[in-house]
């Protein structure tokens, strides 16, 4: 057991404050220590950090960051005991409400009350939160039963609590697939998964072991047109859609069920980002960042969902890490890499992390794809990187390594990021 | 068998119309118990509708509603004081998009005036657009009207239950008014016997006042010729992100058509849009539609055209309870003692204090005697909202009561101080709770909190967290696992590193 101890009297000020305990922040304080800077201060609003990951009991993390499958507690409490050894003050309980943009930032916590501190550069950490019913505007009834995936997830396996005995599932994303699952073992009756698009939106890994293993029907291009029950949720009427993405009536059908679990998609929480008037990217809805994941306010960082949406716990360590590094560096004085190159998501690819690249470092470029190529895929950055890739899915988002010798000559271009059907590359 | 106890006034239905009237008879030495149908008061039409405390220009002079709306105002303003519900008099911009439409803003203005309504202005479209720069640039001209305001319907009836039972009304929750003994032949003056689950209640005077049901409860006492018709209203609520789109209630002209979509800043800050006005056929329809939404966004869009469908995060339908007159149904009836209080459609929430003196005049003149007591006292402690406060409040807070300092509900930033409080004011449900502190409103839709709701609501209540509903009834949120003995309600949830990582695994 990681005990983390409470710092009794917050310091006035610091070098580096991280806000958000996850895989991000967890990285990123460990990146900033390394760096060489001292006073560290990572705020979590839980009682034990690890973020979404505490409630991700299954395994499949970890390949990357520790060379082996672990579960989500397990990686989380890995990364933790990192953090304890690097003697950073942790806070938990603790929400940052409010940060102005001379990085005074506001929390309150039973352990500290209200309390302002000064930092010198911040990381925001904060992650996702999942779309709702509001969000997607499901017609109906609004009777209990109705909840996104991930609320019912941290009722099964963090309070040991069931939400239903039968349910429907609104969305392919990971977190229903892997409720799917989960449910069907807890003894729960899933009826099936309605996805609205033509392909799954969850990694093709989770439709396999989450629901063919356990023959959960996927309805694709289907989804939920209504929502019956006065006080407990009591059916679902579900219709296939049109290539419009219209529902069509006449081929419609009532599900008996007593729970409805959105996975309908997660959103970077910009709360802070707002507050702090960051420049937002309009299609991932977290802040615009440098390849050193430096926003559009000078010492404000952003690393993990905060930013965009990650499929591996993995790819938000490494990039927290970067934040953490560069954050920690500048609050020593040391100097930021020219960010030189522009990148831009180009055929069919709906955004591309980070906004800007650096001539003189290597950084990771991640990106995904709009829609499904199912053959040989060409995957291009301006005319400096090309590669074939089997095939690509929007679920899976794809990272390239991008260094000095790539980018020589490079500074002050505007590099678009393509993907596209291997022999199509010249239409 | 003894003499049962015979009480001075049963109020069926705990809205807006009966607890305001519990609240203005609780000022007099009277024996009152109001019953209610469900979990708790304020879960009918008073919690879905659109919040307005209207200007007093809108209902005509010669109706019973158009009569009670201006005073009625003046009562929530005047309640608002005493008790401190989410209340901001934000005024009304009411808007002619076309010429055509200017005489009727200006004969709307008169019917105000009229009636005494002070303060209203006719706007040239700049004048409007200087108030309301999201306005279509293309209006033909404005009236500005002050004395309009928007409260939080839910809270300020649950805190006017809440006044009224400080002095002593008492307030019955989960009991449905089933039956009414008919008159008996050999004593017609014998009290009304009104029954319930729990049992017969004994009333001198009872007060119909059940919304939408008022014409079965009515023909439970013998009481004919009462018909309450439901008019769906749907009502899109809008992210934060679109604070401040307008500062004030915009209305339209209202249109053959379509009697008006409203753009609405509510106290929260957010916009709601809506709303629809539909007859149904059900009276527990409170589904939204595809065609409402449409049409709320189409007429919305008419008056602030960057309205957008995409910062929805929450929508609802209420029930409008219509008469066959189209008016307040509210008097004495051919059962003695037996008194209704019916067909309240809008303006009802704005003129329901008003009603209730009106309908303590009522009782006055039917023979009950009122005498004031020397005790009463008007004003309750306001609930504390913690993310209205200034830094240094909530400092302050905090220090005296590190409770201030958990955050329950991080979108509306909801402490665990203020669900205590309301726990203890009252709140015995999940949308009880939501709907006093705000807790699960914001933009995750109670995705985080839910859980810390859950248990200190069971904890509160001292139940199981399988006991705690979304609001009373069947709507039951979570069960126990099948192969599991009951664990207890609250203690132990929160996971440590270890133990959430081995022993939940599969
Ligand atoms: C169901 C599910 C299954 C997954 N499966 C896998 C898998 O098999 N393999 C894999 O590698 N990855 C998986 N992932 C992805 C991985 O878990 C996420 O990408 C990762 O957890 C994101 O990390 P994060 O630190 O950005 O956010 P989070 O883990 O969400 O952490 C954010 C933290 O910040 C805190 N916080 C937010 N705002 C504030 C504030 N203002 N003040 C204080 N604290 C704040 C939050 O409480 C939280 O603790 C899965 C994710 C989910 C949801
Ligand atoms: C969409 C919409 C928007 C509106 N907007 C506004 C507005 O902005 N401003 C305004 O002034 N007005 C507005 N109104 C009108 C206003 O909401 C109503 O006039 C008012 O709430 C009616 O209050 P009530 O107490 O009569 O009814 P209710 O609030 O319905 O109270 C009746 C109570 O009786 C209970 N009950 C029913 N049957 C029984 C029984 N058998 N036994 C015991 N209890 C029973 C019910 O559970 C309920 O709690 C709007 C209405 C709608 C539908």
């Amino acid at each position: 057991m990681v005990t983390t101890e409470h710092p009794r009297q917050l310091a006035d000020s610091y070098d580096v404050t991280i806000v958000g305990g996850g895989p991000a922040g967890l990285a990123a304080a460990v990146g900033a220590r390394d760096q060489g800077a001292e006073r560290i201060l990572l705020v979590d609003r839980d009682p034990t950090p690890g973020g979404i990951l505490l409630q991700c009991i299954h395994s499949g993390f970890g390949l990357h960051t520790f060379g082996e499958d672990v579960t989500g507690p397990e990686y989380a409490h890995r990364a933790l005991e990192q953090v304890v050894d690097h003697d950073v003050d942790v806070l938990t309980d603790a929400y940052v409400t409010d940060a102005s943009s001379d990085l005074r930032l506001k929390l309150m916590s039973p352990s500290t009350g209200v309390a302002t501190v000064d930092t010198s550069t911040v990381v925001l950490a904060p992650g996702a939160r999942e779309r709702t019913r509001g969000a997607i505007r499901i017609p109906g009834e609004r009777p209990a039963g109705v909840m996104t995936a991930g609320l019912a997830q941290a009722m099964v396996n963090l309070h040991g609590r069931l939400p239903g005995r039968r349910a429907m599932i609104l969305g392919s994303g990971d977190i229903g697939l892997i409720m799917a699952r989960r449910l069907t073992l807890e003894g729960v009756e899933v009826a099936g998964v309605c996805e609205l698009l033509p392909y799954p939106s969850g990694i093709g890994r989770n439709v396999v072991q989450c629901l063919e293993d356990f023959d959960i029907p996927l309805h694709l291009s289907t989804t939920v047109v209504d929502i019956h029950g006065r006080d407990r949720l009591e059916g679902v009427t579900i219709a296939p859609v049109d290539d419009d993405r219209r529902p069509v009536m006449s081929r419609s059908a009532h599900v008996p069920c007593d729970t409805l679990l959105l996975s309908v998609g997660l959103i970077p929480d910009a709360e802070l980002a707002q507050r702090l008037q960051l420049r937002l990217d309009p299609v991932t809805g977290g802040p615009v960042v440098s390849s050193t994941m430096e926003t559009s306010r000078p010492g404000v960082f952003a690393a993990g969902n905060g930013v965009h949406v990650n499929d591996l716990a993995d790819w938000v360590s490494r990039e927290a890490q970067v934040a953490g590094a560069a954050a920690g560096d500048l609050a020593l004085g040391r100097h930021r890499p020219l960010e030189d190159v522009h990148v831009t998501p180009g055929h069919n690819v709906g955004y591309v992390v980070p906004h800007t690249l650096s001539t003189s470092r290597t950084q990771t470029v991640s990106f995904r794809v709009k829609e499904p190529i199912h053959g040989d895929t060409i995957l291009r950055i301006g005319d400096v990187h090309r590669r074939k890739v089997r095939a690509v899915v929007p679920a899976e988002m794809i990272t390239l390594k991008v260094g000095p010798k790539l980018l020589d000559g490079c500074a002050g271009d505007t590099l678009r990021v393509d993907a596209i059907p291997a022999g199509q590359e010249e239409a | 068998m003894g003499e049962p106890h015979v009480h001075d006034v049963l109020i069926l239905g705990g809205g807006a119309v009966g607890t305001t009237l519990a609240r203005a008879l609780s000022r007099f030495d009277l024996d009152v118990v109001l019953l209610e149908a469900e979990a708790e008061v304020a879960f009918g039409v008073s919690k879905a509708n659109s919040g307005i405390i209207h200007s007093g220009l809108h209902a005509p002079g010669d109706t019973l509603k158009g009569r009670l709306e201006y005073p009625g105002n003046r009562g929530w303003h005047q309640l608002h004081e005493e008790l401190g519900f989410g209340f901001a008099p934000v005024g009304e911009t009411l808007v002619a998009v076309e010429e055509a439409e200017l005489a009727t803003i200006e004969s709307i203005r008169q019917q105000g005036v009229d009636k005494g309504v002070p303060g209203t202005q006719p706007w040239t479209p700049q004048q409007a657009l200087d108030a309301e720069p999201n306005l279509n640039r293309d209006l033909a001209g404005a009236v500005w009207v002050p004395t309009a305001a928007v409260i939080n319907p839910y809270e300020a009836v649950m805190l006017v239950a809440d006044a009224a039972q400080r002095n002593g009304v008492r307030i019955e929750v989960e009991q449905p008014v089933i039956a009414i003994d008919p008159v008996d032949a050999h004593r017609p003056d014998a009290p009304l016997i009104v029954h319930t689950p729990a049992g017969p209640w004994h009333g001198r005077y009872v007060i119909n006042a059940t919304g939408l049901f008022a014409d079965e409860v009515a023909a439970m006492a013998g009481v004919p010729g009462l018909t309450i018709r439901p008019r769906k209203g749907e009502e899109y609520l809008l992210d934060r992100r679109v604070e401040g789109l307008v500062h004030s209630i915009v209305f339209p002209a209202p249109r053959p058509t379509s009697k008006g979509t409203l753009v609405i800043p509510t106290v929260d800050g957010t916009i709601m849009v809506g709303p629809t006005a539909h007859e149904v056929d059900d009276k527990w329809d409170t589904s939204t539609t595809e065609e409402g939404a449409a049409e709320v966004f189409a007429n919305a869009r008419r008056l602030v055209p960057v309205l957008n469908e995409r910062d929805v995060i929450a929508e609802f339908a209420g029930l409008r309870p219509v008469a066959q007159t189209g008016d307040f149904v509210v008097g004495p009836t051919e059962r003695p003692g037996f008194i209704n209080a019916a067909g309240i459609l809008s303006p009802g929430l704005t003129a329901a204090p008003a009603l209730a003196d009106h309908l303590v005049d009522i009782l006055a003149d039917q023979g009950l005697a009122l005498v004031e007591t020397t005790d009463w006292d008007p004003t309750a402690p306001h609930p504390v909202r913690f993310a209205g406060r200034s830094t240094d409040e909530q400092r302050r807070l905090a220090a005296d009561d590190p409770r201030y300092a958990r955050l329950v509900c991080r979108c509306e930033l909801v402490t665990e101080a203020e669900v205590r409080e309301a726990i203890s004011r009252g709140a015995r449900t999940l949308d009880g709770l939501k709907f006093r502190t705000r807790a699960g409103m914001g933009r995750c839709q109670g995705a985080f909190c839910t859980w810390s709701c859950l248990t200190l609501l069971a904890e509160g209540l001292d139940v199981p967290v399988t006991a705690v509903t979304k609001r009373g009834g069947d709507s039951w949120i979570v069960c126990e696992r099948d192969d599991q003995p009951e664990p207890d309600a609250t203690g132990g949830d929160q996971p440590e590193l270890d133990a959430a990582g081995s022993s939940v695994a599969w």
